[in-house]
């Protein structure tokens, strides 16, 4: 069975209408997915769904063999799905570093000495091994969104949800994150479901699921999803910018063979047509 | 506006920063104490006085905190000083005027003195305890100091952790008003001028968009805690452990021979008298 079984799963917040009308996918162990799809599509609740925050009205949600539905079993639901959300300010407990990313643990009830060599771990793993005493106050945005990752890294999950996580950062803190999270998937081999609405985040992940009206409406590699221009249009998406210029061009009459999905890629592919 | 820190923490390496957090709470009530059993016969209150200032000099030289930071700390209360000063200057009715038909007696003056000295020592050992122990320190101590409620059934762990978040998110909340001035400011607002109604009117377009923001963030860092499996205290661990050294042993010692001092001062000199 796979790590991340999600089958028919549904949710109403007013009982009359559902954010999400039956979704069914699953995720194996060191995915990265990237969930995409415009305002009110379902996303968001999805990801709470994933995490035992939400439990579903209909269908079932299950992570390593364990139901959410099942209250009982929601703690270890959540100790192997951290969640990161939109604004670290409002998901930092303490007012240092370590004592924040400490906070995980020690609900786990995790002994001291281990809660130490976890706090470690996980600053180092997002890189802010220097600021273990600074205040989160003075830190910039992206560092706090590190800060954030470290707490839910600390809880060593086996599945790292980003809830639009870097909806709030600057393009520099953007690359922080996203550069963070790769070496996590890589190196750690943590599963990664990004949701977002940036697509040139979403053409980083290995696979991308398109959202619309509660429902998946479609499923496939970034190659796969940004050669379909037109139907993402259909449910209010966008190419990512590269793609988007590589479209364009081709509609001059530029011969540009594929899918571009990096601005590296397109200048390699537009130089090769100059010589 | 990110340097307004609750308590107003002095970040330093020093004998008294180093101290447990919960002893210095513990010596901070003691040294109060000690300040009010100072007696307030006119004739000897000096001594005592000067006893409870030579131990707060001592002890702010030992903890490298700078004196114009203590100063500062009183004069952030002066209203409250010269308020306590001039209601007993014009209301002791006991003693003998100072001049002929004058309301101000010379018990009234002694009075005024008296309070004076007792709330400016009282702020000076305050102010003390919060620029050596951080927010975190000090809610973490009381959570330790109060654990023995947790008996009458008293929510101690869920007690701190409220106060340590409200510390925490005070330079938040102080930004989100910064931002909101601005932005009532931007669409035309005044804060400046008319008279104070008028300016306390102008505040409310600030105070319920961050009233509202306050509950949005409220409701987020709830699902942030959930998410991170907090479940109350129950078979939590701590990853800070308080450890009483010997440095707090020499400080205990000290506080206690200031309230010795401070007693038999009294006694002797009241027998002498």
């Amino acid at each position: 069975m796979a790590l991340l079984q999600v089958e028919n799963a549904r949710f109403s917040y007013d009982k009359k209408t559902e954010a999400l009308k039956g979704v069914s996918f699953s995720a194996e162990k060191g995915d990265y997915l990237a969930i995409i799809g415009h305002n009110g599509s379902g996303k968001s609740t999805l990801a709470r769904l994933i995490n035992g925050l939400l439990t579903p009205s209909g269908g079932t949600v299950t992570v390593d063999g364990i139901s959410s539905v099942d209250k009982e079993k929601c703690f270890q639901l959540r100790k192997r799905v951290g969640v990161v959300f939109q604004n670290p300010d409002n998901g930092i407990i303490a007012s240092i570093v370590e004592d924040d990313v400490a906070f995980g643990p020690e609900n786990l009830g995790v002994p001291r000495e281990e809660i130490g060599e976890r706090i470690d771990f996980a600053l180092k793993a997002v890189g802010m091994e220097e600021y273990r005493k600074s205040s989160p106050a003075r830190l910039s945005g992206g560092q706090k969104q590190r800060v954030a990752i470290a707490g839910v890294l600390a809880l060593k999950p086996e599945i790292l949800v980003l809830d639009e996580s870097t909806a709030m950062l600057d393009p520099k803190g953007r690359k922080e994150i996203l550069s963070v999270v790769k070496k996590l998937n890589e190196e750690q081999g943590v599963t990664v479901i990004a949701i977002t609405h940036y697509m040139e985040e979403a053409a980083e992940a290995r696979d991308i699921i398109v959202m619309s009206d509660g429902e998946i409406v479609m499923r496939g590699s970034p190659e796969e999803i940004f050669l379909k221009g037109a139907e993402l249009k259909k449910y209010g998406l966008e190419l990512p910018y590269p793609a988007y210029v590589a479209e364009k061009l081709k509609e001059k009459g530029v011969p540009i063979d594929g899918v571009v999905l990096t601005r590296e890629a397109l200048a390699e592919k537009l130089e090769k047509l100059c010589e | 506006m990110k340097d307004v820190s609750f308590g107003q923490y002095y970040p330093a390496r020093s004998f008294v920063h180093k101290m447990d957090a919960r002893v210095k709470i513990l010596l901070a009530i003691a040294y109060i104490v000690a300040v009010f059993l100072v007696k307030s016969e006119p004739e000897f209150y000096f001594l005592g006085f000067a006893a409870c200032f030579l131990f707060v000099v001592i002890a702010t030289v030992c903890s490298r905190v700078p004196f114009f930071k203590m100063l500062k700390s009183v004069k952030a209360i002066i209203f409250f000083v010269v308020f306590s000063a001039v209601l007993q200057l014009f209301f002791n009715k006991k003693g003998t005027p100072l001049w002929e038909g004058g309301f101000i007696t010379d018990a009234g003056l002694y009075n005024a003195a008296f309070i004076t000295a007792r709330i400016i020592l009282i702020v000076l050992g305050a102010s003390l305890l919060t620029f050596t122990t951080s927010p975190v320190e000090i809610a973490d101590g009381l959570e330790s100091l109060l654990t023995p409620l947790k008996f009458i059934k008293f929510p101690v762990h869920e007690f701190a952790l409220v106060m340590s978040i409200a510390l925490r998110f005070i330079p938040t909340l102080l930004d989100e008003t910064d931002r909101i001035i601005k932005a009532q400011k931007s669409r035309g607002a005044d804060f400046e001028t008319g008279n104070v109604f008028k300016r306390v009117k102008a505040l409310i377009p600030v105070l319920i968009p961050l009233l509202i923001s306050s509950f949005r963030r409220a409701d987020e860092l709830a699902d942030a805690m959930d998410a991170r499996c907090y479940s109350g205290s129950k078979n939590r661990t701590r990853y800070k452990k308080m450890k009483i050294g010997w440095r707090d042993l020499i400080g205990t010692l000290v506080l206690a021979a200031l309230i010795t001092g401070v007693v038999l001062l009294n006694g002797v000199l009241g027998v002498a008298v």
